[in-house]
């Protein structure tokens, strides 16, 4: 069985379509007996109808962070302080746990990391995208549930015969994709998928992306794509969100961003991509240099930045439009 | 010819046994030869994916498993009747560092356990301060300085500053070869460059040759002198990094490169290509390439026996491809048509 792939990635007008997903103002604090680390500090997102929105950022930057917050899973010692997340303009904060279930995989669907080495290994495939499925939905019929799973993997490309299989029977990419059926299985609005091709080797991660972008494709669903892969996101998604230390500090449709950065940290991130293409020599950069629980007074990238100027040490650069639906937070402009 | 670093003979590993079913058996490496020259020091790759045999290599060269055939030569040595004082020395030469920047610390100790441990096992130095002294000078190799990061546990570092300290314990005992097993991939990729950047201070400033095991081909690519992908335990192409990444001959490795994600929203993957649900089973094939099953371009004579290396040009660039059987000079660039069977096979 092979799976091809029809048509291309469109450059999609993001500001003419609904929006599906909205974050305000999120905060979300570690609890340390040194006090709180800021994961997520004061983010603003929105993610349209049909797109997919790439979060990147180096570790420790918030990212899985605020895929987890979205869905209200953020264990304690983490917890969300502040901020308002929407979906179809339902506060989910508000909402109790038994309402919070209808929401989760219904409406909004995760692939965490690692996802395929946490599928359960003494159950089937079969087994366990019907648990994904009848935790949120009741199921009319045990035929229906079957006939519906068969399908599920139809979409992501799998054989009918995974059904049966358990996990350890299959390979690195297989068992992405049963992560990926039981994300769409509920036909949820939104998808986080969370580094979903991190640990695959590369023709194996061509697949699996490519099955990502047909089922997206298929069922009209939006997707925030979180990684640090640049070369995947440029692939991937429509536009880029650039986090740095609990903020985000760009966001652009993908080819403006690749064309022209306007953030220090981006230009900082797209020159040390290494490339089969060209054979270029190595942007070295440190990691996150604050502590967590300090972030310097003024703009989050001050230690780092090669720009940087009085300014920024006293006021935070807000993230403005600096080009159209091109966002920045930076001083320099 | 002045005698190599590191030279792997015609090597084989087969597994058999253990929870395989009887009579079973796996093909890890076969017939595999290498060879790193003494000087200049040089950074080779050996690529390849999940069941390439990569990871064989480098355990067969540590000495961690024994060939099921073949030899390996350390300066002429065989590392397999190696005396045992022989034996310290090639551990002390040929050092390593591994994919996870966690799981080699033990957590209960501070990260400088580890530079105690050598410094003690291989008798380096007579006195605490020269000791300290020692990983001082190892330690501002990687870019680190002992009062920051000694007295540290490792999970209160980052994964990347981790990865370095062992690079940094390998350089210790100033060996000659670096086996690197996949050094940055559990590394941020922010992070990644460092690491690299350090490989190719140590080669170019120490003389250190590295062997890079990896299965991404951008790494390799910029870092990488020479280059041997692997599939399925043998040799597809190999040869100066820049000449087979840039111009790769077999399917395999051409679908490789394919499909590593440009970092260019305008240079989409062609999405025409067909690409088989079942590929990431182990190959059926017995005898013959084993790409067979996926190859665009395979013939009848691909399934009767292995092809061997062919010369891609003057250098050292070769391809085990069949459609290169002929002179350089008059090969088809990229293998697009089929080739008259004028030879048997």
């Amino acid at each position: 069985m092979t799976v091809t792939l029809n048509g291309m990635n469109t450059d999609r007008k993001t500001t003419s379509n609904a929006t599906v997903l909205e974050v305000k103002n999120l905060r979300v604090h570690y609890a340390t007996p040194l006090g709180d680390v800021i994961a997520v500090n004061g983010v603003d997102l929105k993610v349209f109808e049909g797109e997919t929105i790439g979060l990147v950022g180096e570790s420790g930057c918030g990212k899985s962070t605020l895929a987890m917050s979205i869905l209200r899973l953020v264990q304690p010692p983490g917890r969300i302080v502040s901020g308002q997340i929407q979906i179809h303009g339902i506060d989910l904060i508000a909402l109790s746990e038994r309402e919070l279930r209808q929401v989760r995989w219904n409406q909004i669907a995760l692939i965490p990391q690692g996802a395929m080495n946490s599928l359960n290994p003494v159950m089937r495939v079969k087994g366990q995208i019907a648990e994904a499925i009848e935790t949120h939905q009741v199921q009319r019929s045990p035929q229906e549930l079957k006939e519906r799973i068969l399908r599920l993997l139809a979409m992501v490309g799998l054989p009918g015969r995974v059904y049966d299989m358990y996990p350890h029977e299959l390979s690195g990419g297989m068992k992405q994709r049963v992560c990926i059926a039981m994300a769409i299985a509920l036909t949820p609005s939104v998808i986080i998928a969370d580094e979903p091709t991190s640990a695959l080797d590369v023709v194996v991660q061509r697949v699996v992306a490519q099955t990502l972008l047909d089922v997206k494709r298929t069922l009209g669903v939006s997707m925030i794509l979180i990684g640090h892969d640049m070369g995947l996101m440029a692939q991937l998604v429509d536009r880029i969100a650039v986090m740095y230390a609990g903020n985000i500090v760009e966001i652009a449709p993908v080819k403006d961003i690749f064309a022209e950065p306007l953030h220090p940290y981006t230009q900082l991130l797209l020159a040390s991509i290494p490339s089969v293409k060209e054979r270029k020599p190595l942007v070295v950069t440190e990691g996150l240099t604050h502590d967590l629980r300090r972030p310097p007074p003024g703009c989050i990238f001050q230690l780092r930045c090669p720009f940087v100027m009085d300014k920024c040490r006293e006021v935070v650069p807000p993230l403005r439009e600096l080009r159209p639906n091109h966002y920045a937070a930076c001083h320099l402009y | 010819m002045p005698q190599p670093l590191l030279e792997i003979r015609d090597t084989t590993k087969i597994y058999r046994g253990g929870f395989l079913r009887p009579g079973q058996q796996l093909v890890a490496l076969q017939n595999f030869n290498l060879t790193i020259p003494e000087k200049p020091a040089t950074i080779t790759a050996i690529a390849g994916e999940s069941g390439s045999g990569k990871t064989t290599l480098a355990n067969l060269i540590l000495g961690f498993i024994s060939p099921t055939s073949g030899e390996i030569l350390y300066r002429g040595q065989n590392i397999l009747t190696m005396s045992m004082r022989q034996k310290l020395e090639y551990a002390r030469q040929v050092q390593a560092v591994f994919q996870d920047p966690y799981a080699v610390y033990n957590p209960f100790y501070r990260v400088k356990h580890i530079f105690d441990l050598v410094i003690k096992n291989f008798k380096l130095a007579p006195s605490k301060q020269a000791a300290r002294d020692l990983i001082e000078e190892a330690l501002k190799m990687v870019g680190m300085r002992g009062e920051e990061v000694l007295e540290k546990y490792p999970h209160q570092l980052s994964g990347g500053q981790r990865q370095r300290m062992m690079v940094a314990r390998a350089y210790l005992l100033k060996p000659r070869l670096i086996v690197a097993d996949e050094p940055v991939s559990m590394v941020d990729a922010s992070l990644r460059a460092m690491i690299l950047d350090i490989m190719l201070r140590l080669r170019d400033q120490q003389n250190i040759s590295f062997l890079y095991i990896t299965h991404d081909l951008s790494t390799a690519y910029q870092v990488c002198d020479d280059i041997y992908i692997l599939y399925q335990g043998s040799i597809a192409e190999k040869g100066d990094t820049v000449r087979v990444i840039e111009n790769p001959k077999h399917p395999y490795v051409q679908l490789l490169i394919e499909s590593v994600p440009v970092p260019d929203p305008n240079q989409k993957w062609n999405t025409d290509v067909n690409l088989p649900s079942e590929e990431e089973l182990r190959s059926q094939v017995d005898t013959g390439c084993r790409f067979y099953p996926r190859c665009p371009y395979h013939m009848d004579r691909c399934l009767v026996k292995q092809p061997p290396l062919y010369e891609i040009d003057s250098g050292t660039h070769r391809a085990a491809c069949y459609l290169y059987d002929q002179p350089p000079a008059e090969a088809q660039s990229g293998g697009m048509e089929q080739q008259e069977e004028s030879r048997a096979g």
